[in-house]
């Protein structure tokens, strides 16, 4: 198979554009879907001070290296869950990557500033871990964001990421989740760090292709937790789909982000939205819609739980 | 051909010579969900394997 642009050997195909690309071609593709995204979607500009979420897996390390590439000043940000080895393996990838660079790495340890690992609190409040794995992750992403005075915080979501999630929310009928679906959410209210997701263009397969042609080094393997989840379900449902019909999963988000944007006329906008239901949480002082927001409600009933004191 | 599978970690054997998309057809996999690698290169469906290679399919789907 040879590339579409340059006629060199190809290392990927691209049926969803009817394309093949080379190595240095498969990057400079990459790197002007992430471009055009940052630019239709208003997700920040280069005198902005980025905090790219990092896990260490492809998706997040791939983000924070075309940022690099692209010229933008973009830092790093990890938590610790303390997973046993899978933690301890994909900190060191995101420290090697960081260090090798020179990029500014922040990173929350659970089992220091909460107290417990993952596991641990799940086991605590009754709750599925990937559940709490969210709410921790959004509340310090946002947080840190904040308080180390970035103008923007970016996560490694692809389009496949959010194909699959699409699909939950509308097979569940999840409206109030749809209006939070899109690759920018605005900085609404004092507390609130503006949120972009400059993968949404393109496939998980692609960015991973990015990764190894760029010899990123990654975590492989998948989270012990993320076994039987629902989003494994969705993306491989999709990418079924997507195998019989190229083009499926990028015409369904897509397709719902113009529909969103039509549909935004019509109706008050995010930011006019936030400002009328969120106020500081009487704990912490981060924007929630209620009295407590969900992180200090769940590390209150850990603490209840716990058969040790759990930080706060 | 020696073919190195993640999740979880095994080696299989596939006759050789074989091309990518048959390798996958055998093994039951998507291509929209992998990627095939060969040394340090990625390799398309359409590349030939031969008997004496050694490949990774390594998975392309997260969790998220």
């Amino acid at each position: 198979m040879r590339c579409r642009k340059c006629k060199g050997k190809a290392v990927l195909d691209v049926p969803r554009h009817h394309t093949a690309f080379c190595k240095a071609c498969l990057t400079e593709f990459v790197c002007a879907q992430v471009e055009r995204a940052i630019s239709e979607e208003r997700m920040f500009t280069k005198a902005d001070r980025v905090l790219v979420a990092v896990s260490g897996g492809k998706d997040s390390l791939s983000l924070l290296d075309i940022l690099g590439k692209l010229g933008y000043q973009a830092d790093a940000f990890y938590v610790d869950l303390g997973i046993g080895e899978y933690s301890r393996q994909s900190k060191a990838k995101v420290e090697r990557y960081t260090s090798a660079r020179g990029i500014s790495l922040h990173v929350h340890e659970l089992k220091e500033d909460e107290g417990a690992g993952i596991n641990d609190l799940a086991d605590l409040v009754h709750r599925p871990t990937c559940s709490v794995c969210g709410t921790l992750k959004r509340y310090h992403f946002n947080r840190t964001a904040v308080e180390k005075g970035y103008s923007v915080l970016a996560t490694g979501h692809n389009l496949d990421d959010e194909a699959a999630r699409l699909l939950g929310n509308v097979l569940h009928w999840q409206t109030e989740y749809l209006e939070k679906q899109g690759p920018t959410l605005p900085d609404s209210v004092e507390g609130f760090a503006k949120k972009v997701k400059p993968l949404y263009r393109l496939a998980e397969r692609e960015i991973a292709a990015y990764a190894v042609v760029n010899k990123i080094d990654y975590i492989v393997e998948e989270c012990p937790n993320a076994q039987g989840a629902k989003m494994l379900l969705y993306k491989d449902i999709l990418n079924r789909l997507e195998s019989e019909s190229p083009g499926t999963k990028q015409a369904f988000y897509w397709g719902f982000l113009t529909r969103q944007k039509t549909d935004e006329q019509a109706r008050p906008s995010m930011a006019e939205h936030d400002r009328a239901v969120l106020r500081p949480c009487v704990t912490c002082g981060q924007p929630t819609t209620s009295e407590i927001c969900s992180y200090c409600k769940l590390m209150a009933r850990a603490q209840k739980n716990g058969p040790t004191p759990v930080g706060s | 051909m020696k073919v190195l599978l993640n999740h979880p970690l095994r080696e299989v054997e596939v006759k050789g010579p074989r091309r990518v998309r048959e390798v996958l057809q055998e093994l039951n996999l998507l291509p929209e969900s992998v990627l095939v690698v060969r040394g340090d290169d990625l390799v398309t469906e359409d590349e030939l394997l031969k008997d004496e290679d050694r490949i990774e399919i390594r998975p392309v789907i997260s969790g998220g």
